[in-house]
């Protein structure tokens, strides 16, 4: 310390560990725990899975805990698991996707239009309705990133114009599951499923695990995925640090749109028919599952695994207490509870740095 | 969605007239009346708004249609109200979302000489409404509760019944198709006003569907949970019937099951074609509308109000059940007659 | 000083509707040397380095780097060309691991397949690159490279930064007031590690408003007032309260200064 100040001179004899980084060496098992949760932010809902299984599974007994009824709950939360994987994504860049089940439905409703009014042969409407989910994805990226838009906003807006769109274009008419079976099956190919003893997995469920997987090594391995997490934390700083922010959100929101359009197909194989009035809570529902799954609504925080595990808590529970037999209003409630503590537990594990 | 309430009340509606008011001379002064419906993207509503408008242009009434964005957004249809008071309409149709609150938007209109028609949906009280025309929903339950009971003859005592219900809440639909299908079945209801009270052990549970596929898929999952052995299922409507044989068909299930279900959608006819539902109950939103632009016109020209079918608290707009397997002692039309009069 | 200035700018001019931030403003740096920049607040120091590290694009005048005209539109083009800046507000992602930060914007992806294929990133070629890069600063106390930024103490952080300029800055690093939210032992920390960034052969423009810190450090200082250079001094031959004089405007500065 060659050239320090006078006042300076003190500081030879006094503790230099300030500046080194120390390894917080002391901390209680709390503290331990408040770390270890600030590194796999999906643990906490994994372990909440894990007890729920396992409290429903000694209170209903077989009907619950048996692999068809495990698998049924895979099943059930399929849909919500890819919406609730688009989501995740926006939620990821601090933004929120109200517009996801508008996109799903409305690529659903013309995947069937284009099949069963235009006589399109299957695999190219299905390419149709992929283009819309992402054309709308891409608007709502567009008027975010360029028009500086808050998300909230954008979303709220689109969410009304995609459903209303949805409902004009399709006249509101369902397309029926015999007519799709017997002319366009391939609608249908989420449906289809295979068996492994009682287990039964549907394509669709398979299709929820692989997009979570891809989008966890995306988000995780890739300079894109550290981007849409840099830009949650901060974005100002992650402009500064070289990341095209404006570029990036746009490539969040199109992506997102592509997902909820690939739902809109898998929606297709899980109700058989084509119908503009389904999925009318799926934007409640997947932001439900990203937030019991741990991940921060404020951006930059969280792990796509943690909300496949919230939705599948959501699905558990919605069968659980339909087998224990109460009102279907106790799942509300508790689902409630679990979104409030999702985010205290949220705000504590942030703590960790102060 | 389905909506379309009726609700036995006893109270019987005055038809005294008042001839004082909106008696105007049957000059060639033009009538206009409004149309209020829930949504309008339901077909159930399009169709309502098809046979109105079709009406109107017929007997040269002006018709203007407005519509709650959700099933439930009663301040559109207060707000609707006030335009068509300030419009000097001569009556009003109005299905609505909120049956009490709605009330004393529906006096201001009354009390401005305006004819208020509560279509599909009755009012709470019922009187608050000049009159209602609607399906008897209870009527409605009643008819595929037999059918069912007659269809599986001796072995319905050994039935394994599960209901698809529309909502928590329990609307007034809800509670009368349900209670309407356990009496034409055969099963003690306790108190008719409230679905889930019942002892009856062929009962395998309820469930709630939203009325629409993926809920009717859910809760068909989720009882063939509770019991595997089900195998007659009642459904709030047919779309969420389309979702439950989808869960059955996912266990090989599909043909064992008796599926019924209200509406009357063509969707929901071609499903009892295909065999996808037994029998259907079928209503008629488009003779609902049409007769309320008749009894408008009507009242514009003499001052007259519509009267409820005897022996009910509202004109009953029909119902009938659509089947293409009739059971002796109900009586029923063929899928192809339900085609010709079906909607949405 | 000798041989020639590293960057340079002449005649910079940046309007804000009537307020002329830059009026005609000059700069010189010269290689292996700290400038300090110092100036009253709205001397206009700020938009003055805004402009030579891209965040601002000046309305007249010429920026050359290594003898080049230069012209930066953005704080990227301005990195491309090897200005390095550490903002007053770190630009660090907090909840990003210590490696991940280092690498943001430009981070190294796997040879092969993987890489080409699946743009697999190569987390330990950037976990040694910024093990070794703190190193070489002397900042390897931290024990484990991919903990999150933020459970890092604000001087451990400025050394982030730092580490993270000095990496990649090719050319000259920018530090913007990198000891102001710092104690003092965290401040003397940062000093000696401009010291080292300097002794590796990058020169280093540090805007302070410490000038015991200033004095330190600096091998010239650039005094700004009203918008432009009024003087540029050497700390062993100008007192610090002089130099406070001169970048007020209660002393005129010396003939030869603008010469230095």
């Amino acid at each position: 310390m060659s050239g320090a100040q006078e006042f300076e001179k003190v500081l030879d004899q006094s503790d230099t560990s300030v500046a080194s980084f120390d390894h917080h060496s002391e901390r209680t098992w709390i503290q331990s725990a408040q770390h270890y949760l600030h590194g796999n932010p999906a643990a906490v809902p994994l372990i909440v899975l894990i007890l729920s299984i396992a409290g429903f599974g000694l209170i209903v007994g077989d009907k619950f805990f048996s692999a068809f009824s495990l698998t049924l709950i895979l099943q059930q939360v399929a849909i919500v698991g890819i919406v609730g994987a688009a989501q995740t994504l926006v939620i990821l860049t601090a933004g929120i996707d109200l517009s996801v089940g508008a996109i799903m439905v409305l690529s659903s409703v013309v995947m069937g239009k284009f099949v069963f009014h235009y006589g399109v042969p299957v695999p190219l409407a299905i390419l149709c309705g992929l283009a819309v989910g992402t054309l709308c994805g891409f608007i709502n990226g567009f008027l975010v990133a360029r028009i500086k838009l808050p998300p909230f906003i954008v979303t709220l807006g689109t969410w009304q114009i995609f459903l209303a769109a949805n409902f004009l274009y399709s006249a509101n008419e369902t397309v029926r599951a015999q007519d799709i079976e017997a002319t366009a099956p391939l609608l249908q190919f989420f449906g289809s499923n295979f068996r492994i003893g009682t287990a039964v997995f549907t394509f669709g469920v398979i299709a929820m695990v692989l997009l979570v997987a891809l989008l966890w090594y995306v988000l995780n391995h890739t300079a894109w995925g550290r981007h849409v997490y840099a830009i949650g934390d901060d974005p100002d700083a992650a402009e500064l640090s070289g990341v095209r922010t404006e570029r990036m959100l746009i490539s969040v929101y199109t992506l997102s749109g592509l997902i909820c359009a690939l739902a809109g197909w898998a929606l297709i194989g899980r109700i058989g028919s084509v119908s503009p009035t389904a999925g009318q809570f799926a934007n409640i529902e997947s932001i439900t599952a990203v937030v019991i799954g741990g991940i921060s609504l404020f951006g930059g925080r969280g792990s796509i695994m943690g909300m496949m595990f919230g939705a599948l808590i959501v699905g558990v529970f919605s069968l659980g207490l339909r087998l224990v037999g109460t009102d279907p209003q106790w799942t509300y409630l508790l689902i409630g509870v679990l979104i409030i503590a999702a985010v205290a537990i949220d705000q504590w594990i942030r703590k960790v740095s102060k | 969605m389905t909506s379309f309430n009726s609700r036995l009340k006893t109270a019987l509606f005055g038809c005294a007239a008042l001839i004082a008011l909106g008696a105007a001379p049957a000059m060639a002064q033009e009538v206009s009346a409004c149309l209020i419906t829930k949504t309008d993207t339901n077909p159930f509503f399009v169709k309502m708004k098809e046979g109105a408008t079709a009406k109107a242009g017929e007997l040269g009434v002006t018709l203007k249609a407005y519509a709650g964005k959700i099933d439930g957004d009663s301040e559109s249809q207060v707000a609707a109200i006030e335009s068509c008071i300030a419009d000097g309409a001569k009556g009003i149709l109005l299905t609505a979302s909120d049956t009490k609150g709605i009330v004393p938007a529906v006096k201001k209109a009354r009390d401005a000489g305006i004819l208020v028609i509560a279509l599909d949906t009755p009012l709470e009280p019922a009187d608050a409404a000049d009159a209602t025309f609607a399906t008897d929903n209870l009527l409605a339950g009643k008819l595929i509760g037999e059918w069912a009971a007659k269809t599986l003859g001796d072995s319905a005592k050994d039935a394994k019944i599960a209901f698809l219900n529309l909502t928590p809440s329990q609307p007034t639909v809800d509670v009368l198709r349900n209670q309407g299908f356990m009496m034409g079945f055969g099963i003690d209801t306790k108190d008719a006003n409230v679905i889930g009270d019942e002892d009856d052990a062929r009962i395998v549970g309820h469930d709630v569907t939203n009325g629409n596929e993926e809920g009717g898929r859910k809760a068909m999952e989720n009882l063939l949970q509770k019991d595997p052995g089900v195998n007659v299922v009642h459904t709030i409507n047919e779309p969420a019937a389309a979702g439950a044989y989808e869960a059955l068909k996912a266990v090989g299930m599909e043909k064992n099951v008796l599926i019924v279900s209200v509406d009357g959608g063509c969707p929901g006819v071609k499903n009892v074609e295909a065999g996808v539902i037994g029998a259907t109950s079928q209503q008629y939103p488009l003779l609902m509308a049409a007769l309320g632009i008749e009894a408008i016109k009507k009242f514009a020209e003499t001052g007259e109000k519509p009267a409820p079918t005897e022996g009910k608290a509202f004109f009953d707009t029909g119902v009938s059940l659509v089947t293409d397997k009739p059971a002796e002692g109900v009586q029923s039309i063929s899928v192809k007659e339900g085609m010709d009069k079906c909607w949405g | 000083m000798t041989g020639e200035p590293l960057l340079t700018a002449r005649g910079l001019v940046k309007r804000y509707g009537r307020v002329t931030a830059l009026d005609n403003a000059d700069f010189d740096l010269m290689p292996n040397e700290i400038l300090a920049v110092i100036g009253d607040n709205g001397a206009g120091k700020s938009t003055l380095i805004k402009a030579i590290s891209g965040a601002i694009t000046p309305d007249e005048g010429t920026i050359k780097l290594m003898g080049q005209d230069v012209r930066f539109t953005s704080p990227l083009e301005a990195r491309a060309a090897g200005i390095e800046t550490v903002y007053q507000n770190l630009a660090l992602s907090p909840a990003l691991s210590i490696a991940d930060n280092m690498f943001l914007g430009r981070e190294i992806r796997k040879k092969g397949p993987l890489g080409q294929w699946f743009r697999m990133l190569d987390r330990n070629a950037m976990r040694t690159v910024a093990r070794q890069k703190l190193s070489e600063l002397g900042l390897m106390t931290i024990q484990n490279i991919d903990q999150a930024v933020e459970t890092l103490s604000g001087g451990q952080r400025q050394g982030v930064a730092v580490a993270r300029a000095a990496a990649f800055g090719s050319r000259v690093v920018i530090l913007d007031e990198p000891t102001a939210a710092l104690g003092v032992k965290e401040s003397r920390r940062v000093l000696e590690l401009m010291l080292d960034v300097k002794r590796r052969g990058l020169p280093i423009v540090l805007i302070s408003h410490n000038m015991p810190h200033v004095f330190e450090v600096a091998d010239r200082i650039h005094i700004h007032r009203l918008g432009k250079r009024i003087a540029v001094v050497r700390p062993k031959e100008i007192s610090m309260s002089d130099a406070v004089a001169i970048m007020t405007g209660a002393m005129k500065p010396p003939e030869h200064s603008l010469a230095a």
